[in-house]
C-alpha cells in the first residue's frame, strides 16, 4: 500500500498534504471500484448478449425507475462527501495561522526572490524554520507575466500576478530540501524556473540567518526600512502613528480594518490597499478626510520602500 | 393507399416505399466539378467537405504531437529549443481544439446526418450552411498564415499578459479563431432551426434519434457561449494593437478577468465537443445492440442537462489563479454536478447493452472502448473538481491526461466509432473489417500507454507545457513517448484501409447494420435530395420491436417529388402512425 502510495504521489511534506493525499485515495478507490464494475459489465454484456443470428429479437425495456433513481442518487451522495471533503481541506490551505512567518515571493521570467522580514534576500531558493507556518505575499514584478509557485511535497500551488497581491501559507514537517516549480505557462524558460525550498531545524535557521545578515549589514528589515520612509518621505507631516488625527487617518490599527470611502464603497485595508493608497491615493478617498494627498510615490518611492511601509503600518497595532 | 392521421391531427396519405440499393444517380455523382463541390448548398457535400477539412488539420495536429512527444523523450534538447516547443504545443492545441475537434462531430458528421435523420432535404438555411463553412475555411486560413509568419507560442489559452507581451502572431491566430466562431455560431443556429422546423411528418421530439438531441444541445451552447469568445479575443487585439488595459495590469487591466471571460466560453467549448459524442454513442450501442436505447428520455434530457451545468462551472480552471475563496468553493460545488447527467448516460447505455444482441463490428468495439476511457476521463474529472486535490494538481500532466481522456479517449474515439458506423452511408462503399479491428486494437493500446503515464507524473508534480524536466520523471516520459507512436500507427493504419475502401470497397447497401432511423431509410450513398420520397415516422428512433418496414413509410403521393415515383417500387399498405 504504502510503495503505492509513493509510486503516486510524491512524499506528503507540509502540514496538511496528508489529508489532500487521503481525499486523492478515497476518489482513486470508489473510481476504480466504478471502472472495474463498468468494465465487467461491458465485457461480460458483450459475449453472454452477442448476436447469435440475424434473426435475434431483443426484449423492449424503455426503462426502470428504480434502477435509474439508484444510480443517480448513489453518485450525488458520493461527489456531495469528495465536495464536503475537498473544501474542508481547502480551508485550512488558505487560513494561514495568526503568527505565520511571513516571506515576500517575487517572481519574474524566469526566476523567484524571496525577502525575509529580517532583510535577508534569496533567489530561487527559500530557507525557512521546520514546524512554523509560513506566510507567502506573492507578487509577479510588475510588467512581467503571470507565474505560479508550486511545491509538489507541500500540495501548494499559487498564481502569482503583477499588480496584485496572492497569498499562500504551508508548515514542513521536516527537514531536507524540497523542489518547487512554476506552473503558469510564461514562456522560454517556463521549464527552467524552478528551485527549492529548504526547511532547517529552528537551530540551523537562526545559524543561517546569523552567517547572512552578517554577510549583508546593510539590509535592513523591511519595518525598519519604513520607519525611515515613513520618517523621511514626508508621510508623518499628516499621517499619527498614535491615533491622533491630522489632515489625513492615522496610521495605528490601519492595518485590516475597514475603510470607508467617499464614493460609498469599503474595503479592508489589506496589504493591497496599503500598495494602492500610497501608489494611487487620488482613486480611493477615505470619507471625512480632503482628496490632497500628493500622487508622486510611484516615481519617488522604490517597490521595496514601499512594501517597507506597509510592513511598518502593520507593526502599528 | 389510406388517409391516416399522424400526431398533429393533419391526414396524411401514407405507403411504403422500398429502399434502392446500389443507386446509379446519388449525391456524390449528381453534380460534377469542383465548383459543383465548393459552391454547393447540399448539406452531405457541405459535411464531406468538413471532414476533408478536419482530417487535413488531424493530420497537422497530430504530427505537432508526434514532435512534441519526440522531444521529451529526454529532458534536454532533442529537436528542436525551448521557444519552438512552445510554439509547438500551442499550435498543437490551438489546430486541435479550434480547427479538429470543435467541428469534428458537430459540423462534419453533423451536417451529414442532421437533416437525414430528420427526414428533411436539407437543413433549414442551406447558403448560410455553405456560408459557415466558407467562414471556417477563411479562419483556417487565418491560422496557417500565423503559422507561417511567426508562430504563436502563448498556449491554446492565450493568457494575459503573455499574450500581450510575446512577439509571435497572436493577432493573426486569434482573429482566425475569432472567424472560426462565427462558422460554429451559424452551424449551431442552423441546426436549432432545422431541428424545430423540418422534422418529418410524425418525427416528434420523443421519436427523434439520440444524436440529434446531442446535436440540438450542443447548438444550444454553440449559439449562447461562442460569442463571449468572440468579444473576448476582440478586446486581446484591441489591447495589443490600440494599448487599451483591459487585461494587462501593466496598462490597468486585469489577467483573472481574462480567465473568466476566456472559460466561460471554453468551459462550455468542452461540451461542444464531448456532447455530440455522447450523441454517437447512443446510436452505436442502440444499433449494434439491436435494442431500444435504455432510458431514451434521460439520455435525452441530460445532454441538455449539461449544457446548462457546464455553463455555470468555468471558475474551476482557475482554482489558484487568484480568484476569490468564494468563487473557488462555489465553482466547485457547481462543478460535481456535471458528473450526475454523464454518469447517468454511461449507466444507461450499459443498461441498453443488457439483454441487447450485440454485434461487435468496428464501430461498436469504439463504443464500448469509448465508455472504458470516457469513465477514466469523468472520475479522473471528479478527481480535479475536489478543491484541495485540485490545488496538487492543477497545471500538472494529471490534467493533460485527463482532458485526453475525454477529448480523445471521448470525443475522437466516438468519432471515429462514427465515421466507420456512416463510412458505407457517406461514400457507398464498406471498409475492412478485419482491419478496422486490428487499427482499434492499436488506438486503444497506443492511447492508454500514451496517456497513463501522465496521470502517474502528474501526479507526481510533473508540471504540463514543461519544455525539460527533472529526471524522475524520464521513465513516464518515455513510456508515453512510445505509446504515442502506436496510436500513430493506429491511425496510419485506419488512413490506408479507408482509402482503400474508397477505390476497391464493396458496394455498401443501404442499411448494412439494420438500424432504424431515417439516415438508413435511403440509398446508400444517398440521394442527392436525401429520399425520393417524403418519410413519415409512425415510431421511435430504436423501435427494434418492429419490423424494418414500419420505418419505410412515406407520403403517397408528394408533389414535391413528383418525377421520382417511377423509381420507386409501390407497395400500397395501410399504415397506422401513432
Amino acid at each position: 500500500m504504502e510503495y503505492l502510495t509513493n509510486f503516486f504521489l510524491p512524499s506528503a511534506e507540509s502540514t496538511y498534504a496528508a489529508n489532500v493525499d487521503a481525499l486523492f485515495h478515497f476518489i482513486n478507490i470508489v473510481s476504480l471500484i466504478l471502472l472495474v464494475g463498468i468494465t465487467i459489465a461491458i465485457i461480460y454484456f458483450a459475449i453472454k448478449y452477442r448476436r447469435k443470428s440475424q434473426e435475434d429479437t431483443t426484449p423492449l425495456i424503455t426503462h426502470n425507475t428504480t434502477l435509474e433513481v439508484t444510480w443517480t442518487v448513489i453518485p450525488l451522495i458520493l461527489i456531495l462527501i469528495v465536495f464536503g471533503w475537498g473544501f474542508n481541506d481547502y480551508v485550512e490551505m488558505r487560513t494561514p495561522p495568526a503568527n505565520s512567518y511571513e516571506v515576500y515571493v517575487e517572481s519574474f521570467s524566469f526566476g523567484w526572490n524571496f525577502e525575509h522580514p529580517n532583510g535577508i534576500k534569496e533567489s530561487n531558493n527559500l530557507t525557512v524554520p521546520v514546524g512554523t507556518p509560513v506566510r507567502l505575499i506573492m507578487r509577479s514584478r510588475d510588467g512581467d507575466v503571470l507565474h505560479s509557485f508550486f511545491v509538489p511535497q507541500f500540495r501548494l500551488k499559487q498564481d502569482l500576478m503583477p499588480n496584485r497581491n496572492t497569498y499562500a501559507w504551508f508548515e514542513a514537517k521536516n527537514t531536507g530540501q524540497f523542489v518547487y516549480f512554476c506552473t503558469e505557462y510564461c514562456g522560454g524558460g517556463h521549464s527552467m524556473m524552478n528551485g527549492t525550498v529548504t526547511v532547517l531545524t529552528a537551530a540551523e535557521f537562526d545559524e543561517w540567518n546569523e552567517e547572512e545578515l552578517g554577510r549583508d549589514l546593510d539590509a535592513l528589515p523591511l519595518a525598519e526600512l519604513g520607519r525611515l520612509v515613513y520618517q523621511q518621505a514626508g508621510c508623518q507631516g499628516c499621517h499619527s502613528v498614535d491615533g491622533s488625527s491630522r489632515v489625513g487617518p492615522t496610521l495605528q490599527g490601519l492595518y485590516m480594518r475597514e475603510r470607508e470611502f467617499t464614493d460609498g464603497s469599503t474595503r479592508i485595508a489589506d496589504e493591497d490597499y496599503l500598495i494602492e493608497s500610497i501608489l494611487y491615493p487620488q482613486e480611493l478617498v477615505n470619507v471625512g478626510y480632503p482628496n490632497n494627498m500628493p500622487n508622486i510615490y510611484q516615481q519617488t518611492l522604490s517597490e521595496r520602500e514601499v512594501l517597507g511601509l506597509v510592513e511598518f503600518i502593520k507593526e502599528l497595532q | 393507399m389510406e388517409a391516416t392521421t399522424n400526431g398533429n391531427g393533419k391526414t396524411l396519405k401514407v405507403r411504403y416505399f422500398d429502399i434502392e440499393e446500389n443507386p446509379e444517380t446519388h449525391y456524390l455523382n449528381a453534380e460534377k466539378g469542383i465548383k459543383s463541390w465548393l459552391f454547393t448548398v447540399d448539406h452531405k457535400r457541405i459535411g464531406i467537405m468538413y471532414l476533408a477539412s478536419i482530417a487535413f488539420f488531424f493530420l497537422i495536429g497530430g504530427i505537432l504531437a508526434l514532435v512534441l512527444r519526440t522531444e521529451l523523450l529526454t529532458p534536454t534538447e532533442n529537436l528542436m529549443t525551448a521557444e519552438q516547443y512552445n510554439r509547438v504545443f500551442t499550435l498543437h492545441g490551438a489546430i486541435m481544439v479550434f480547427l479538429f475537434i470543435i467541428p469534428s462531430i458537430p459540423a462534419a458528421l453533423g451536417n451529414f446526418l442532421l437533416p437525414i435523420m430528420l427526414g428533411a432535404k436539407d437543413v433549414a438555411f442551406p447558403r448560410l450552411n455553405l456560408a459557415s463553412f466558407w467562414i471556417y475555411s477563411i479562419g483556417a486560413l487565418f491560422t496557417l498564415a500565423s503559422l507561417a509568419v511567426n508562430p504563436i507560442d502563448t498556449g491554446w489559452t492565450f493568457y494575459t499578459p503573455y499574450s500581450v507581451q510575446t512577439g509571435s502572431a497572436v493577432i493573426l491566430m486569434t482573429f482566425g479563431v475569432f472567424i472560426m466562431g462565427f462558422s460554429s455560431i451559424l452551424t449551431g443556429m442552423n441546426f436549432i432551426v432545422t431541428i424545430h422546423k423540418l422534422r418529418a411528418p410524425g418525427l416528434t421530439w420523443g421519436r427523434m434519434p439520440l444524436f440529434l438531441w446531442a446535436m440540438y444541445a450542443t447548438s444550444v451552447i454553440q449559439v449562447l457561449a461562442t460569442p463571449v469568445l468572440a468579444i473576448t479575443l476582440a478586446l486581446l487585439i484591441m489591447e495589443r494593437t490600440l494599448g487599451i488595459g483591459i487585461f494587462d495590469p501593466a496598462l490597468g487591466g486585469d489577467p483573472v478577468l481574462y480567465q473568466h471571460f476566456f472559460w466561460f466560453y471554453s468551459h462550455p467549448a468542452v461540451y461542444i465537443m464531448i456532447v455530440p459524442a455522447f450523441g454517437v454513442i447512443s446510436e452505436l450501442i442502440g444499433t449494434f445492440s439491436r435494442k431500444t436505447v435504455f432510458g431514451y428520455w434521460a439520455i435525452a434530457m441530460s445532454s441538455l442537462a449539461i449544457a446548462f451545468i457546464g455553463s455555470l462551472v468555468w471558475g474551476h480552471h482557475m482554482f489558484v489563479s487568484g480568484q476569490s475563496e468564494l468563487s473557488t468553493v462555489v465553482f466547485s460545488f457547481l462543478t460535481f454536478f456535471v458528473g450526475i447527467p454523464t454518469g447517468i448516460k454511461i449507466f444507461n447505455w450499459l443498461a441498453t447493452m443488457h439483454k441487447g444482441s450485440i454485434d461487435m463490428k468496428t464501430p461498436m468495439v469504439y463504443a464500448c472502448m469509448f465508455l472504458f476511457l470516457f469513465t477514466i476521463g469523468g472520475v479522473t474529472g471528479i478527481m480535479l473538481g475536489a478543491i484541495s486535490v485540485n490545488v496538487h494538481l492543477h497545471d500538472t500532466y494529471y490534467v493533460v491526461a485527463h482532458f485526453h481522456y475525454v477529448m480523445m479517449g471521448g470525443t475522437v474515439i466516438a468519432f471515429l466509432g462514427g465515421l466507420h458506423f456512416w463510412w458505407p452511408k457517406m461514400t457507398g462503399k464498406m471498409y475492412n473489417e478485419f482491419w478496422g479491428k486490428i487499427a482499434s486494437a492499436f488506438i486503444f493500446v497506443g492511447f492508454n500507454l500514451t496517456f497513463l503515464p501522465q496521470f502517474i507524473m502528474g501526479s507526481q508534480g510533473m508540471p504540463r507545457r514543461y519544455y525539460s524536466y527533472i529526471e524522475q520523471f524520464q521513465t513516464m516520459h518515455q513510456l508515453s513517448t512510445y505509446g504515442s507512436y502506436v496510436l500513430g500507427v493506429g491511425f496510419v493504419i485506419i488512413a490506408v484501409y479507408l482509402a482503400h475502401s474508397l477505390v476497391k470497397g464493396a458496394q455498401a447497401p443501404a442499411n448494412p447494420w439494420g438500424a432504424r432511423s431515417l439516415d438508413w431509410m435511403t440509398s446508400s450513398p444517398p440521394d442527392q435530395h436525401n429520399f425520393k420520397y417524403q418519410p413519415v415516422v409512425s415510431n421511435g428512433a430504436y423501435d427494434y420491436h418492429k419490423p424494418m418496414a414500419d420505418f419505410t413509410l412515406g407520403i403517397a403521393e408528394d408533389p414535391a417529388h413528383h418525377g421520382h415515383d417511377d423509381a420507386v417500387k409501390v407497395e400500397a399498405e395501410k399504415a397506422e402512425i401513432r
